[in-house]
């Protein structure tokens, strides 16, 4: 019985191997101009970035402005972060504080 | 560490380290560096300075009273800046959308609302990494 469980498994994961490797054969060459992930976005970008945000600096630009709704929600990742770590360490409340 | 020649040289580096910090902050749109960057080196000056002088030092300087405001309201910071496109009726977080002067290109004041935005940004890293070293130095203890 468990020679059989075995059996299956390791001609499942042979089964997802072969889908893993199919998809990365059909992955577009690498660093070629024209492939899919060059397209408008990052022209816009290079651009147009100076001219609609004032900003020199293009990371900054794409990060507080185009990108905004992200940064906001990767500060309330950092407030999230905080509160796991104070609830986990400050048991207890005020001077009564677990030893 | 109670050392007298680290003392010295730790109070004539840390004020630099911070001022450096709220620089890199005031200048995420015109030079290298940003927020995050510079949220932490706000963060790393306190953090150094607790380390060097002790704990019970550090929270003098900065009372958990005031890590406790910046927490929470950093953010809200952040959604009062993006409640200013709202108010001209175009999408939350609109820049210079909003009708904000995006500036000469250049200037500290250049960006419109990236400057605004980037010090609540900046002030949340810095509390966040301040608050989690207190918390767990406290636990050491």
């Amino acid at each position: 019985m468990r020679v059989i469980k075995n059996l299956l498994l390791i001609l499942l994961a042979l089964l997802v191997a072969y889908a893993v490797i199919m998809t990365v054969a059909e992955l577009p060459p690498y660093g070629q101009p024209d492939n899919p992930v060059h397209n408008q976005v990052a022209k816009r970008y290079i651009d147009e970035a100076l001219e609609e945000t004032g900003a020199l600096n293009m990371v900054t630009s794409i990060v507080l402005d185009y990108r905004a709704y992200d940064t906001m929600f990767e500060t309330i990742v950092l407030f999230t972060a905080t509160l796991a770590v104070v609830i986990t360490l400050k048991t207890g409340k005020g001077e009564g504080r677990r030893k | 560490m109670r050392d007298f020649i680290l003392k010295r040289a730790a109070s004539l580096i840390l004020p630099f380290i911070f001022v450096y910090g709220i620089y890199v902050i005031l200048h995420g749109a015109v030079s290298p560096g940003g927020s995050f960057a510079g949220g932490i080196i706000v963060g790393l000056s306190f953090i150094a300075f607790s380390t060097i002088y002790g704990i019970e030092e550090g929270q003098a300087k900065l009372p958990e009273k005031v890590l406790v405001w910046t927490e929470s309201y950093g953010t809200l910071w952040y959604g009062l800046m993006g409640m200013v496109g709202l108010g001209r009726g175009v999408p939350f977080l609109a820049n210079k959308l909003a009708g904000v002067d995006p500036g000469t290109p250049g200037t500290l004041s250049s960006g419109g609302l990236i400057p605004l935005i980037g010090l609540g940004v900046g002030i949340r890293v810095a509390s966040t990494f301040v608050t989690l070293f207190f918390t767990m130095m406290e636990e050491e203890r």
